[in-house]
């Protein structure tokens, strides 16, 4: 029980007892010395003074202030160690009227949140970040922070650090002070009462300027940690004045206002405009079947190089399928973004609920290349169809189960004059051998596959020519290869 | 009004259904699609996509997001998965809903980007540190990415806990007709969030409790929601599975490929059917026992070297045998392949 009088008065954003200690709930749980009181009493009496209390988010790092939450009569998040900049990004964007304060230690920020905090300051977050070096790790008792200066011992370090293993202080400031987003960088000390009242008004102008929407505003504050240093808290801030203020030189290495940039390019629409739910294209067929799909169903497997179109074919001859009230699923091969790897896909037409979308033996195969022709034929259903992107069948090639059309798809698309529309001359190959699926879709479909391309006459007008290519082809030309 | 939709978009067209207003997230193979077309929709409709410097940047953005009370989702593939497990650790911790989506690739290491469903235990038996589970769902259709991501949103909401969408490569992948419905969700009103507003002052997010008593209280309370979700939120479908001496059981994309295999096996006088579990945890324990007493074998199918297949014995108790089968490194095993191994196992002697 305490029975002392309490003579001081506090901010109002502090609160009236500290439950962190409940034996003595007017004490605080850092050490006699420590800076983050008056850190934290920095802070406090800012916001207490410029009205913020009701819009201020504290978000609290790992460290010795991860009970900062115990003190700030605000609302307040704790973070994961390290990731008090994101959780401070995901809440100012998700309240971009509230005051975002981040709270971090130099092991916090400065070593395992480098990412984070490198990155907010580069994006221009509107938050505050105040940022403690005192050049240790305290909470955990004693080891070395990425500040820490050359040949101080600390339980990590115990012969001092070495650059050649332990590289050299983190100058944070310095750093965030080569990115074009921050308004404001300021490193201040609390190693005396007149670099105090700076680090007080460094603090308000952070505050201030968050207020003002003006963008990402950082204060590294020199604290000292009497405790781990081993010292009194006297000797702790003048050891501040005499060994970090040399590595780490006072200052503001930032301040001026937001680059100028263009409004934001992103378009407002409705839910339904943003994802296409209004849209013409799609199945605008009944469910209910035609006599003619009754019970058929159809499998496909679609293979060549990477930019023969071949996934697309696959996509345009699904979305036909879907249109004609089929149910359908088209499976691609998927791999590392790159042209002329080999692509192959998987359709499945059918009148039923899809199984399995993969396709172990397909009713047709559309091989855009000998490779594939070779490596997939065998698979082909017995009594299916091969059609072959060549005007005669590879030397010494044995089809013995399927039927083989050769549509020379490719060199056909040249006399059109464009190689591209290989694939869709393929498609009108196929619509001729089988009437599951519909002219009436084919040209809609198409078109809504080329998207803005099909606004082009020209280009509508070729694929037309490629679709009665292929079916022309086969109606003329084509003569089964075998069997 | 059916449209042709990848899984990956399905994904986010739910999502944007559901009341999502936040992605941050981050590229990754076969994943990336969720995160393109978060960044084409979110911000159309007044919302925040950012794509940020790391998965673990991502999933603290969606911890604060969540802090806020705004429905926040993130998406991934097992390595970025292996980057989140700390964060949703916390979020489950904090109690902060979010919706978390693993497109499982092979494994392990940088693996390769085929389809896996290797993740199972990391993501079902929740790979981050400490006593929490992840409630996840696995959908085995494109419709079904939109409808379970729904689905994993309202849950995440009514447990106050992270809901994992369990998939993979192909899932994400594959096309296949998607109606939705264009209707938006109504998001609880989250009186716990913190919003920088008055009436949300007094509240704090945090997931630390130093106390041993604290601690195991905050435990027990969260132990006790599970429990709760075991009772009443446990999904599955047959197909079937009526009168099924074999009773195949499979998730995801495998449920499709068992689906076609117990069509085969039927064709050829093997009475197959199929048991699939639409959630993961809680897993369907009492709907498969049900089942499986009927049957004579119980045979698991995974694309892993058997990760699901614990929890199935779990639920089976010994009462059936209890079969596996597995593909890995991005090999998905085809109808026909599963079909063999059954009538082999079913010609076996019985021993």
């Amino acid at each position: 029980m305490s029975d002392y009088q309490v003579t001081h008065s506090k901010s109002q954003v502090f609160y009236d007892v500290f439950e962190r200690k409940a034996e003595l709930k007017h004490q605080t749980h850092y050490c006699p010395g420590c800076g983050h009181g008056v850190a934290h009493k920095l802070v406090a009496e800012a916001i207490a003074d410029m009205g913020l209390q009701d819009k201020t988010i504290f978000v609290s790092p790992v460290g010795c202030s991860v009970f900062a939450y115990y003190y700030f009569d605000t609302g307040n998040v704790q973070a994961a160690h390290g990731r008090t900049p994101a959780v401070a990004t995901g809440l100012k964007r998700a309240c971009p009227e509230s005051m975002v304060v981040a709270y971090q230690g130099d092991g916090d920020l400065a070593a395992i949140g480098t990412a984070e905090i490198l990155h907010a300051a580069n994006r221009g977050e509107k938050i505050s970040v105040f940022f403690i070096n005192n050049a240790i790790y305290g909470m955990t008792g004693g080891q070395m922070a990425p500040t820490t200066l050359v040949g101080q011992t600390s339980t990590t370090s115990p012969f001092g650090r070495w650059p050649g293993n332990e590289g050299y202080p983190l100058h944070v400031c310095e750093l965030l002070a080569t990115l074009e987003a921050p308004v404001y960088i300021e490193r201040v000390a609390l190693c005396d009462n007149k670099n105090t009242m700076k680090a007080r008004k460094a603090v308000r102008k952070a505050l201030e300027l968050q207020k003002n929407g003006a963008g990402f505003t950082f204060v590294e504050i020199l604290s000292p940690c009497p405790t781990i240093w081993k010292m009194d808290p006297l000797d702790a801030r003048r050891w501040i004045e005499e060994k970090m203020l040399p590595v780490f030189p006072l200052g503001v290495f930032r301040d001026r206002p937001a680059p100028q940039m263009k409004e934001s390019p992103v378009p407002h629409h409705t839910f339904v405009e943003a994802l296409e739910l209004d849209t013409k294209d799609g199945d605008t067929h009944e469910r209910a079947q035609t006599s003619k799909q009754a019970g058929r169903s159809l499998t496909l497997k679609m293979a060549g190089f990477g930019g023969q179109g071949v996934l697309l074919l696959g996509q345009i001859v699904a979305e036909m399928g879907m249109r004609e009230g089929l149910e359908v699923s088209w499976l691609p091969s998927y791999g590392p973004e790159m042209r002329s790897g080999s692509a192959h896909c998987h359709v499945c037409l059918a009148q039923e609920r899809i199984g399995s979308p993969l396709i172990s033996h397909p009713d047709v195969l559309i091989a855009m290349n000998e490779i594939s022709l070779r490596k997939f034929a065998p698979q082909v259903k017995s009594g299916g169809l091969i059609l072959y992107n060549r005007s005669e069948l590879p030397e010494g090639f044995e089809m013995p189960q399927a039927r083989v059309v050769c549509v020379p798809a490719s060199d056909l698309a040249d006399q059109l004059g464009m190689a591209k529309v290989a694939n869709v001359i393929m498609l009108g190959a196929l619509m001729a051998e089988n009437d599951l699926l519909t002219e009436e879709s084919a040209m809609s479909v198409v078109q809504s596959t080329l998207g803005a391309k099909a606004k082009s006459a020209s280009v509508l007008e070729m694929n037309r020519k490629a679709l009665q290519a292929g079916r022309e082809f086969m109606q003329k030309a084509a003569t089964p290869v075998q069997n | 009004m059916r449209q042709l939709t990848k899984g990956n978009v399905a994904v986010m067209k739910g999502a944007v259904l559901a009341g999502c207003r936040a992605y941050y997230g981050y590229p990754i193979t076969p994943a990336s699609e969720i995160a393109e077309a978060a960044a084409l929709y979110l911000p159309q409709v007044g919302g925040t996509f950012l794509q940020a410097e790391s998965e673990v940047a991502s999933i603290n953005m969606v911890y604060g997001a969540s802090s806020a009370g705004v429905r926040v989702m993130t998406a991934s593939s097992g390595p970025g998965l292996s980057l989140m497990q700390e964060g949703i650790s916390y979020l489950a911790a904090a109690e902060l809903p979010c919706v978390v989506v693993d497109v499982v690739r092979g494994g392990p290491g940088l693996g390769n980007i085929a389809p896996e469903q290797s993740d199972y235990f990391a993501i079902v038996k929740g790979g981050g540190h400490g006593c929490y589970r992840n409630l996840v769902v696995a959908p085995a259709s494109v419709q079904e990415m939109a409808d379970l991501t729904m689905l994993a949103f309202e849950l995440a909401d009514r447990y106050r806990n992270p809901a994992l969408v369990l998939t993979d490569g192909f899932i994400g992948q594959m096309m296949e007709p998607l109606e939705l419905h264009p209707h938006i969700a109504q998001a609880p009103e989250k009186s716990w969030a913190v919003k920088g507003t008055p009436e949300t002052r007094p509240n704090a997010v945090t997931s630390i409790h130093l106390e041993p008593d604290t601690l195991e209280a905050h435990v027990r309370k969260l132990e006790a929601k599970y429990k709760e979700a075991e009772k009443v939120e446990a999904r599955s479908e047959t197909y079937c599975a009526e009168d099924a001496d074999v009773l195949l059981v499979g998730y995801g994309i495998v449920s499709r490929v068992l689906r076609s295999t117990v069509d085969q096996l039927r064709e050829r006088g093997v009475r197959a059917g199929l048991f699939r579990p639409v959630t993961l945890y809680p897993f369907p324990s009492r709907a498969l026992l049900q089942e499986a007493k009927k049957a004579r074998v119980v045979q698991v199918v995974e694309m892993s070297t058997g990760m699901m297949v614990e929890d199935v014995r779990l639920a089976i108790e010994g009462r059936v045998p209890v079969e596996f089968y597995g593909r890995v490194g991005g090999n998905v095993p085809s109808a026909e392949e599963v079909r063999e191994h059954v009538m082999q196992l079913v010609a076996a002697p019985v021993a």
